[in-house]
Formats: structure tokens, sequence, C-alpha cells
């Protein structure tokens, strides 16, 4: 007799946790073979869940040790590399050749290694330690945004959500991403490398769904403080309601992820830059400055 | 037990100064001010125009120009053409050289510029001549250098010019704004269309004068008056690139919303509610001296301005009995006397919402101190004032005031005065006293803040980006950061 396979439950993933979408609702994904796979068709609630999670997680990670977040994004691409073969079937079952699907799964390991580089030395190289003519140390340094949206691409379904994801995460930020919608298999599993890479719960959130319904939450919540969009349909809607609370919106729908990935300036697009000044005492005229 | 009788300091009339105004004799003013666009001082369309009166002797200054969409457009497409036809093609290395010239003649009118900037909008004349005025001319100056050096600015990218940048600055630098929104701009190789508050126009027209003596070619900056309209203009002309613009959160929301369905770019410097934050073992006398400084600098009309005052509980009585002793110290009055620490409120619209807030700040509770401060007869004035008592859900507490107006609560312990400063919508600044280094640096990694001070306050550099987190806006102005603003990278 042979043996029934065991299927997976494709679930969100909000603080760590793999919770069913609050609403209870679903779509299905049809896979070559002809396999129904059902998917959490995520809600506003589940949004808004995942926004509390990942502000809640804001301040442990962004204040780790920019050493330690590279070693975690390190962690990340081991995980991934680890499950290739997992990825790669994936990403056949909704269509790939292997060829394609091998090659889009290296870029992505790839990709986090290339970001888990950049943690301790983006701010070496874009800070700046500036000589004012008072007498005052006076140095500038980025900082995360916050807590960031981002609509990942249609496709490539994984290379696309890892590109969009590890910039934003290596500067400390944390995020709530809408995967692939009919690709979004990956997306699931990649979270299940993350929970297993010692990525803290609630720094990257990933939810399934529709990106008409979840477009307005993504980029009208008011403790969002910045949106990337990596799709060609909703940008204007997107950057009207960033208004609402001035949020800092990317667009990202024309990257070709294999060529334009690797780039540090995606990572400061979601950082902010602070400047602090200290005076410098002065002694009987002798005046020291930098 | 009785109240220990409260001990004061009383010169009585030995504190009074004696008159020290600065001549304004030197500065010319003309009778009317035109639009300049495309090189030339023209009249706006059908001649419209309107006045600039001095906020603190209420004398009319002068007429200028009220631009209309026609005139915006026209110097939209002066701005383009010497972008596709001048600007855009010459040598950085001599684009420098004009800009350094404009530093360089700036820095020989200074004088002149400090007192029409304290005759138009009212701030001290000390201030004017040694904040406003030089560190515009710095700023010209810093931005010049960087005009042929943008290839180590952006390491591994080519920077490229934005295009066309509309610029849009508020009335509490007029000069100043301007400066930092005209000198990267040009640095980088863009042209220019500006327009300054209407209540404080006098020096950017005079800034005109002084670029059209530069020989900067015609078209490069443009400088058209006017009011919310006229500015609505410059945001939605479909033929800018990029909108810069310094003002309050609510105005700076709706541009953010106007440009959201074209591909300009933005800077947004918008309002603050910066909390300046004081500790048990901070020097108390310097502290105080950056608190008034914080609050008191230009009248309050800082966006940056250190509003919230935070004091850890174990020396608030003497840090509060110390605030009032240096309040009643302050000389408020004429602008142009080198005396005056507090100048003239910018205009009566202003004067009212500050007042506003003066009764909101009563009615919720807050307890008001004000020094016994003579003020002038005539002109906009309101006396530096203290909210004791402040709590965070007030209203005094979360809006901007942009006045004289310092609101006072207290904390006990690092963890509650962090969450307590940020817990705002604003992001713009913030400011930390106490003696200890490691402390300091634990505040300021933790304040979601774009400019820390640290035992000090309000201090500006051309080498030192300005900007804010959340809803102070984004994008940064001086510094090597603030050159991204004005560039295209490929």
């Amino acid at each position: 007799m042979s043996r029934l396979e065991v299927q997976k439950t494709y679930k969100i993933y909000i603080g760590g946790k793999f919770p069913r979408t609050e609403s209870g609702r679903f779509y299905p994904v049809k896979l070559k073979d002809g396999t129904i796979t059902n998917i959490c068709l995520g809600s506003r609630k589940d949004a808004r869940n995942a926004v509390v999670a990942a502000r809640n997680a804001f301040e442990g990670w962004s204040s780790r040790a920019a050493f330690n977040r590279s070693q975690i994004l390190y962690r990340i691409a081991e995980m991934l590399e680890g499950r290739k073969a997992q990825f790669i079937e994936e990403l056949m079952a909704v269509g790939d050749s292997k060829a394609s699907a091998t090659k889009e799964l290296e870029a992505s390991i790839d990709r986090c290694v290339y970001f888990a580089g950049w943690c301790d030395k983006y701010t070496q190289l874009f800070g700046s330690i500036n000589p004012v003519a008072s007498s005052h140390f006076n140095f500038s340094v980025q900082e995360p945004t916050g807590v960031v949206t981002i609509i990942a691409p249609e496709s490539p379904s994984l290379l696309g959500l890892v590109s969009s994801i590890m910039p934003v995460i290596a500067g400390g930020n944390t995020c709530v991403v809408l995967a692939s919608e009919n690709s979004p298999h990956v997306a699931v599993t990649f979270a299940e490398v993350l929970n297993s890479s010692d990525v803290p719960g609630g720094v990257v959130n990933i939810i399934t769904g529709k990106e008409d319904e979840l477009v307005e939450h993504f980029s009208s919540h008011m403790d969002v403080n910045a949106t990337i969009y990596c799709r060609n349909k909703h940008l204007n809607l997107i950057k009207e309601n960033a208004s609402l609370n001035v949020k800092r919106v990317s667009d990202w729908s024309d990257k070709d992820w294999y060529r334009d990935g690797d780039d540090p300036y995606l990572l400061l697009e979601t950082q902010e830059v602070k400047t602090t000044w200290h005076p410098i005492e002065n002694i009987a005229g002798a005046k020291s400055g930098y | 037990m009785a109240k220990k009788k409260e001990t004061k300091l009383d010169f009585g009339s030995k504190w009074d100064y004696s008159a020290a105004p600065e001549s304004a004799g030197h500065a010319e003013i003309k009778k009317e001010y035109g639009l300049y666009i495309n090189g030339k001082f023209v009249k706006a369309e059908g001649g419209k125009k309107f006045a600039s009166t001095s906020p603190s002797s209420e004398k009319h200054i002068a007429y200028f120009a009220e631009a209309s969409n026609k005139d915006v457009d026209k110097a939209v497409k002066a701005a383009r053409k010497a972008y596709n036809e001048v600007w855009g093609p010459m040598a950085p290395k001599e684009r420098a050289k004009y800009i350094f010239r404009i530093a360089r003649l700036m820095q020989e009118r200074a004088r002149e510029f400090a007192v029409l900037e304290s005759i138009d909008g009212g701030k001290p004349i000390r201030e004017s001549r040694d904040v406003d005025v030089p560190i515009a001319a710095n700023h010209f100056f810093y931005y010049a250098g960087w005009a042929d050096k943008l290839e180590y600015a952006f390491p591994g990218k080519t920077a490229k010019p934005v295009g066309v940048s509309g610029q849009i600055i508020p009335w509490n630098f007029p000069l100043l704004m301007a400066a930092w929104k005209i000198a990267p701009a040009l640095a980088c190789g863009n042209t220019v269309v500006l327009k300054p508050a209407e209540t404080t126009p006098l020096t950017a027209m005079k800034l005109a004068e002084l670029i059209h003596d530069s020989g900067l070619p015609a078209g490069v900056v443009n400088i058209v008056t006017g009011a919310g309209a006229t500015g609505a203009a410059i945001v939605n002309h479909p033929d800018v690139d990029k909108v810069a613009f310094t003002g309050s959160t609510g105005v700076g929301k709706i541009i953010q919303k106007a440009i959201a369905g074209t591909n300009k770019t933005a800077t947004l410097e918008l309002g603050g509610k910066a909390a300046n934050i004081i500790f048990d073992d901070a020097p108390t006398d310097q502290a105080v001296e950056g608190i008034i400084n914080g609050i008191f600098f230009n009248q309050g009309h800082v966006c940056c301005a250190g509003s919230r005052l935070f004091v850890q509980e174990n020396v608030k009585d003497i840090v509060i009995k110390k605030l009032k002793d240096r309040l009643s110290t302050l000389i408020v009055g004429d602008p142009m006397d080198k005396n005056t620490d507090v100048g003239a409120i910018n205009s009566k619209e202003q004067l009212a919402t500050i007042n506003k807030y003066l009764k909101i700040g009563v009615e919720e509770g807050a307890e008001i101190y004000q020094p016994n401060c003579t003020l002038p007869k005539k002109g906009n004035w309101c006396k530096p004032t203290l909210f004791l008592e402040a709590s965070q859900s007030h209203r005094i507490v979360q809006e901007e005031i942009f006045g004289p107006v310092l609101t006072v609560q207290t904390f006990r312990t690092i963890d509650e005065v962090i969450d307590k400063a940020n817990n705002t919508p604003f992001g713009l600044s913030a400011g930390v006293w106490t003696d200890k280094g490691s402390k300091i640096f634990n505040l300021t990694t933790k304040l979601r803040a774009g400019i820390v001070w640290a035992n000090t306050f309000n201090k500006f550099d051309p080498t030192s980006p300005f900007g804010g987190y959340k809803e102070s806006g984004y994008g940064r102005e001086g510094g090597l950061q603030g050159l991204s603003a004005y560039v295209k990278l490929n």
C-alpha cells in the first residue's frame, strides 16, 4: 500500500506565529499538477495585527547591534540554502522550470548574504562627522524609519519578496509584507525560514491575500512610517494615503530584481538621518574641533 | 508649617538698559518690488500687488507683486529654459563659481540684509545679524564647493540634477530658508522658482537683486511673491520636477497629496514639538540658558523650538525658580534694539493663534506664568510664557503653537521621559541636558527626532543636516545628506 503524502497548510505569519487569517477566508491557487491549495485571504484585521506586532518588535530589533543583525540576516541565507530543494519544488509547482526556479532561489540566497554584509557598514559609508563652524562635535547617522509596509512583487515571487524585505530589515526596520497573490507558497515557506533564523517574531510579518483589498490598509494605517510598492496598479493611491501621516513612499515597481537588487541605496530609502550636537569645551581660547 | 517666603531677584531700575538701536538708514527699501522672472523684475499680471507691514512698528514697508498662475507659469518656463540651455549643460566648476560669488555678495551686504530681516519679520537684530544672515551666506559658500564634487557624494552612482525645483518657504527665517533651498538646488544643477511667505517677502526680493548683480544667467533663479494661491500654482505646475517646502504639517500633507498622482519628488520640513529634557545632574544654570534659548529664540517661531520642557522631578523647584527669574530679565520689544531678546510676533494672525493657545492652556488647567514686562504699544507682542503643571494630553503639549510658550512637565525615570518625549506625531528635534555622557547617548539614540542637541539647543550649520522624522517631514537640508534631495541617481 502506498503512503499518503502529508500536505502543508499555508498560513500567514504574524508576530513570529503562524495563525490562519482571522477572517477565516481563503482563496484557491491551482498548482501546475492540478492540485488546489487554499491560501489565507488576509483581511484588514490581519494587517492591523501585523502592524501591532511590527511596532512591538521595532524597539528591540532597531537597538540590536548592527553586527548582530548582520549575523541574523546571514543565518537566513544559511537556512534558505538548507531548504533549497523545497523552494525549487514550490516554485516549479506554480509553473517555473527547474532552471529558472534554481536561478531564482540562488539569487535570493545571495541577496540575503549581500544585505547581511551591509548591516554594519552603511552608516560608516553614508553617515558623517560634520565640521561645523562653532565649537561643537556634530555627527549624522542613519536610523530606521520604523514600521514599513511592503507590497512585494507579484513575480519573481521569492526573489522579489526577499529583495524587498532585506534592505528594510538590514537597516533595523520592522515590516508587514503582502506576498505574491498567485505564487504565495514560497512566501509562507520563507516565513518558516525566518522563524528558524533567529529573526525575532514581529520583525517580518507576511500576509497572503489580494492587493485590491489590502492596499488601502497598508498605505493608510497611522502607525506605519513608510510604504514600499513593488507592483504597478495602486501607486497613486498609496502616495495619496501616505499624506495622512507623512509616510515615506518608495516606488520599486520597475526593478529588475536580478539586476537592481544589490544596491545599498535601497536600504537608505527606509532610513532617517539623525544629527547630534554636543559642545566642545574651550579653555583660555584654546579651540578644538572636528 | 508656614510657607517659606520666596526670595526673588530684584534689581529695580538698575536692570534697565539704555536703548541701542541699529541704524536702518543704510538699508534701501524700494516703494514697490516686482517678480524676478527670467532675469528681469516684472510686474504681476494685471498689476496685482500686496503690502508688507512691519510687525513691530506697524509701518508700511513696501508693495510686492502678487503672482498669478500665469506669472508662475512664466517663471517655470524660464527655469526650464535656463535648465535646458544654460545651467544644466554648464561645467560644474563654473556653476560652483557663481554660487561662491552669491555667498560673497551676501557677506558684503550682510548688515543691510540683517536690518531688513528685522524690520520685515520682527526678529531681534542680534539674531538676524549673528544667525540668519551669516548662516545663509555660509550655506551658499558650503554648497558652492559641492557642485563639482558630486561624484564623491554618491559612491557607486552617477548624480544627475532633478530639473526645475519649486520652493516654498516660511516667514520665520525668510532669508535663511531661501538659502537652504536655493544653494543645494543650484549646486546640483537644478533651476529654481522660489516663493517667500507673504508676510516676509522683503529679503527674498533683496536676494533676487543680489542674484541679479551676481550675473547668474537669466532664469536659473526666479523669485515670485504671493500668498497660498501662488504656492499652490508652483506645486501644481506640471513642469515642476521637485517641490521643496518648509512650513506647517497641515500644508505639508496637502502638498504631499497634491503631488501623489505625479512623478514629482518632494522634501518637506514641517512642524515640531520638541522635547527639551533636563536631568537632575545637569548644570542648572547652563540648562536654564539653553531652555530659554530653545523656546524664546526668534519668539518661538521655530519649527525645532524646544517647546516641551521635561524636568526631572527632584530638581523641578530650582529649575522653575531659575526659569522664572531668567524670564523676568528678558527684554521684549523693538527688534532693531541690540538689547532685545524677544522681538515682535510675525503677524496679527500668528498672534491670534498664540493667544488662542494661551486661552486653551488656561482652560485645560495648566498654570500660566508670565513675567512683568512692559510691551510696546504698537505692534504684535507676546510675553514669554510658561505653562506649569502641563500634562501629556493637553492640547498645548500636543499641538505646535509656534510662539514664545513653553509647557513644563516632570518625570522620574529615563524610560518615562523617553516615552513622553516620543509620544507625539512630530519628530523634528529634541534636547537633552545632563552631565553624564553615557546618559546622553542612551537618550540621543532613543529620541525619535532628526536633530538632537545635547547640552545645547537651536544650533545650525550649513554642514549639519536638518530635517524630521514622522510628521515633521522627510528629506534633509544641509550637509552631505542635503544633496540627495536635488539629484537623481543612476
